[in-house]
């Protein structure tokens, strides 16, 4: 689903009608990323013998990774924006213990816990988000002192580990959509309903968006690659959908979560005047307070919007392990970073998108997944990312600097 | 000293090819020794390429064709070998740091040491005999933020004697800089023509071109072609410069307009700004002014006069503090607190610095050109893409801005393109009042005439204009009614039937009478 926005953006932004190698030239950057996660797909397909595709291990790298990928997408905006956050990390072991607390010690239902704690981080977001807007302090010192603070307060109240959460809580990340539709063979029927929605919808708005295009006297790009694209993401989708159906759980109830807010937040960004603000906001700050934009505002927005995916983050990841530990979320913050800049955000705002970081993010767990069924040691694992990381910028900025000459 | 006959410096049949571009081609220009030698083009002509070519920023090898410089053949490879042969370039923006001193941007990269450790006395000694010979008269301790860009100017000159200048090349020397500063230095650039030292100026003002140059090279469309021998019987004027750099005669530099004027649409009335920082220091001090309908009003001024400041204050407060006076607007006052509040209201404000302060330069040209009222292609505040595209394509079209289409970046564009997009920006958020500051700085010759008729359209629209230019034949060319400013006040209103250039200047440089501070 998420690869529907993509494609649908990367066709916006192209319109180049002429020759192949001309598109492709242009789009070499939106491309590229996907390239590079497929060849990684691929290459550990081989290396581990085929391990990496089974069904249980695409849901469970879904699961696994649900936490970055939902961090990716406040990470993104909070990059364009000019600014970074560290904190995201110990603002996810501080609203996790909370959550756990909440229920255990306090005995709110779950699903209430959940709804507060997503709050929770809101109100964190919103106190980061008042020191950087409002008061002027950099992002780098107030998440700095946010990632030192909510630590502490994570262990004063978590202690070392809340345990015994309820059979529902934990479902949230571990458990899938249930087997309400049957099966078709050996699949589950509701999983390949959902991939057929997605399918679909993809083509409809592909062909929509071009038909928009052209009935505007617009250049689209040259109707073959269009064609193609739209084969290669259906097929991606659908043996995706093919791979979820087989597993023993069906389609992970994360995977929904995940795929509504890169829905939600891909039209965020590209379609809604906040999100043209964030943009215009880090391009050229000057330039967006000479036109009207209530930079201040926007900017507390986006730390509002930051804290409450980390604390979703939260309770996905508590609800992952089962239980509330008070070192939980080290060098998240990291890993949302990383996806962000991997995805092609720039390092100097003004540029990314929430599809280049969801690659980015998918990177990062076909590394670790594929590393860890080959049993590399978890010091080389690191080592490998953090080359990955490097590689992937320096890709970006050399290719920029081609464009330009 | 007069210039002699022999060359310092030949460029024979130099061609330069970027992808898919013929930035120059078979340009050969020769600089004789001791001459002030002025290259002169549109922007885009190859002017800046050619002399990147020469100081090594295009190594060697990435272009046909030969240098010989003092009777050698050149191969440079980068900024430092052409250094060392004394070839210096002054870039448009100054290339000097901020936080150091004088002395240590003097010496930045050519440290006076003894025994690896840098030698202070030595270093600001040696500043301050430089600094001399610049006719600069600071502290080489003092900061470079803290003085001005004209000083700042000298500085690079100081730093390139240092490096034994043989052959120094100035691109766009004057453009930031008050006339004050720029007869200083064209004082210098002849001073040290007397001493010995090459130069090479590369100037949109052609006045100063014609002031100071022995030998004018024109380039047009990457090609060299023709060079003026300043001192030759029939002296060169500006308009035969100009009909080289456009290869057609430009008999009216400012189209005919014939304005019909309206009832008044803004006014402002005992306007006093207070400097941001200084709050003691008034910047704009008790000004009155009137626009109407379908006018265009001039403003006037030496840098310092507060033009800018009394335009940025009116915006929506986004300059200066402790601000007092009235705004009204078709005679009811509105009270403006915020730029949102100022664009709501109808005023526009078009910077003099389109890159700094107009442009998203990342960003494609219809979202720079949206981005001033977005509400008013979307709902919900949800954007409407496909009509942002139509009507950013409606602006492509009718102002002429020269590009494949409206999701190019806008830094991509040209100067004068890229004012284009500035100027489709604020008149898509549809103001009744346009304050255009400096809308033809740094265009080329060309492309000033499209945003002089885009002006004049403008006005026939209703719309009251408000034109800041440091050029008084711009103003006294476009403008009906000319107000002048001197140290933050409005010192004169002029008919333009009544202005002349000396007239203005007068009114720009009047003293404040004691009292009124």
């Amino acid at each position: 689903m998420s690869a529907s926005t993509t494609q649908r953006r990367a066709q916006k932004s192209a319109r180049s009608q002429g020759s192949m190698r001309n598109y492709l030239s242009h789009n070499l950057r939106e491309y590229g990323m996907m390239a590079a996660l497929a060849v990684i797909v691929i290459l550990f397909q081989f290396l581990t013998d085929g391990k990496l595709l089974y069904p249980d291990n695409v849901a469970a790298l879904i699961q696994q990774n649900a936490y970055v990928l939902i961090l990716a997408i406040g990470m993104v905006m909070v990059i364009v924006a000019g600014h970074i956050d560290l904190s995201v990390g110990s603002v996810v072991a501080f609203v996790g213990g909370a959550c756990a607390l909440m229920i255990t010690d306090y005995n709110i239902p779950w699903l209430l816990a959940v709804v507060l704690a997503v709050l929770l981080g809101g109100v964190i977001g919103a106190w980061q988000g008042f020191w950087v807007a409002y008061v002027g302090i950099p992002a780098f010192i107030v998440t700095l002192a946010g990632m030192l603070l909510f630590r502490g307060l994570a262990i004063v109240i978590v202690g070392t580990t809340v345990a015994g959460l309820p059979e529902g809580f934990n479902g949230i990340s571990n458990n899938s959509l249930p087997n309400s539709l049957g099966f078709v063979g050996q699949l589950d029927a509701l999983t390949l309903l959902i991939g057929g929605i997605a399918i679909a919808g993809l083509v409809v708005s592909q062909f929509r968006t071009r038909a928009a295009l052209i009935r505007n006297d617009l250049k689209v790009e040259p109707f073959v690659a269009f064609l193609i694209k739209i084969v290669v993401a259906g097929g991606i989708i659908g043996y995706i959908t093919y791979l979820l159906a087989k597993s023993s759980g069906g389609t992970p109830i994360v995977l929904i979560i995940v795929a509504v807010l890169v829905l939600l937040y891909s039209f965020l960004m590209a379609n809604t005047v906040f999100g043209r603000n964030i943009y215009a906001i880090g391009g050229n700050l000057s330039a967006a307070v000479l036109s009207g934009v209530n930079t201040k505002k926007v900017n507390f927005m986006i730390f509002v919007n930051m804290g409450l995916l980390t604390g979703l983050a939260a309770v996905v990841n508590t609800s992952r392990a089962g239980a509330a530990v008070a070192a939980a979320g080290q060098n998240y913050e990291l890993d949302a970073i990383a996806s962000a800049f991997i995805g092609g955000t720039a390092v100097t705002g003004g540029i990314g998108k929430v599809s280049g970081a969801m690659i980015g993010a998918f990177i990062m767990g076909v590394l670790n997944m594929g590393l860890s069924i080959m049993n590399v040691d978890p010091a080389w694992q690191q080592t490998i990312k953090g080359l990955v990381l490097l590689v992937a910028v320096a890709f970006d900025i050399v290719n920029k600097r081609k464009a330009k000459s | 000293m007069s210039p002699e006959t022999t060359p310092i410096l030949e460029m024979r049949g130099i061609t330069k090819t970027f992808p898919g571009v013929k930035a120059l081609q078979d340009v050969t220009i020769s600089v004789r020794r001791g001459e002030v030698h002025a290259i002169c083009g549109e922007n885009g002509a190859g002017k800046s390429t050619l002399m990147k070519v020469l100081s090594g920023v295009y190594p060697h090898g990435s272009y046909e064709g030969d240098i010989v410089f003092e009777g050698r053949a050149c191969s440079f490879k980068n900024i430092r070998d052409s250094e060392e042969r004394g070839i210096v370039i002054i870039h448009q923006e100054l290339a000097l740091s901020p936080y150091l001193s004088i002395a240590e941007n003097i010496f930045l990269g050519n440290e006076r040491v003894r025994r690896g450790v840098i030698d202070w006395t030595e270093t600001n000694k040696q500043a301050s005999l430089l600094l001399a010979r610049v006719g600069l008269a600071e502290n080489p301790d003092t900061k470079i933020m803290d003085i001005g860009v004209g000083k700042q100017q000298l500085v690079e000159i100081a730093k390139a004697i240092s490096k034994r200048v043989k052959l120094l090349i100035l691109d766009e020397p004057t453009a930031a800089l008050n006339d004050d500063d720029s007869a200083h230095l064209l004082d210098l650039i002849r001073h040290l023509r007397s001493q010995g030292i090459t130069c090479i100026i590369i100037s949109h003002k052609l006045n100063e071109i014609a002031a100071i140059a022995d030998t004018t090279t024109i380039i047009r469309d990457g090609m060299s072609v023709e060079t003026l021998d300043m001192h030759g019987i029939e002296p060169v004027s500006e308009d035969r410069i100009i009909r080289g750099m456009v290869g057609r005669d430009l008999a009216h530099r400012f189209p005919e307009h014939t304005p019909v004027i309206g009832d008044e649409v803004l006014r402002i009335e005992r306007w006093t700004v207070h400097h941001p920082i200084d709050r003691t220091r008034v910047v704009v001090d008790n000004a009155h002014m009137t626009v109407n309908s379908g006018e265009i009003v001039g403003i006037a001024g030496l840098m310092g006069a507060g033009r800018t400041e009394l335009a940025m204050s009116m915006f929506g407060r986004s300059y200066g503090t402790n601000i007092s006076g009235r705004i009204l607007l078709r005679g009811k006052e509105i009270r403006i607190r915020s730029v949102r509040d100022a664009i709501e209201n109808g005023i526009a404000y078009a910077t003099e610095d389109r890159k700094r302060y107009g442009l998203n330069l990342i960003e494609d040209i219809k979202r720079n050109i949206s981005s001033a009222k977005l509400d008013r292609i979307s709902r919900f505040g949800v954007v409407d893409g496909a009509q942002e595209i139509t009507r950013a394509d409606g602006y492509r079209r009718d102002m002429n801005i020269k590009s494949e289409s409206v999701d190019v970046p806008s830094g991509k564009l040209s100067g004068g393109n890229q004012q284009k997009v500035v100027l489709s920006k604020w008149l898509f958020a549809e103001p009744e009042v346009l304050i255009l500051d400096e809308p033809t700085r740094g265009i080329d010759v060309g492309a000033k005439y499209e945003i002089y008729e885009i002006i004049n359209t403008l006005a026939d629209a209703g719309k009251a204009v408000v034109v800041i230019s440091s050029e008084l034949p711009e103003l006294l060319g476009i403008c009906d009614r000319i107000y002048a400013m001197s140290q933050g006040r409005i010192t004169g209103e002029i008919p333009r039937a009544e202005a002349t250039q000396e007239g203005l200047m007068r009114y720009m440089t009047m003293e404040k009478s004691g009292a009124s501070r």
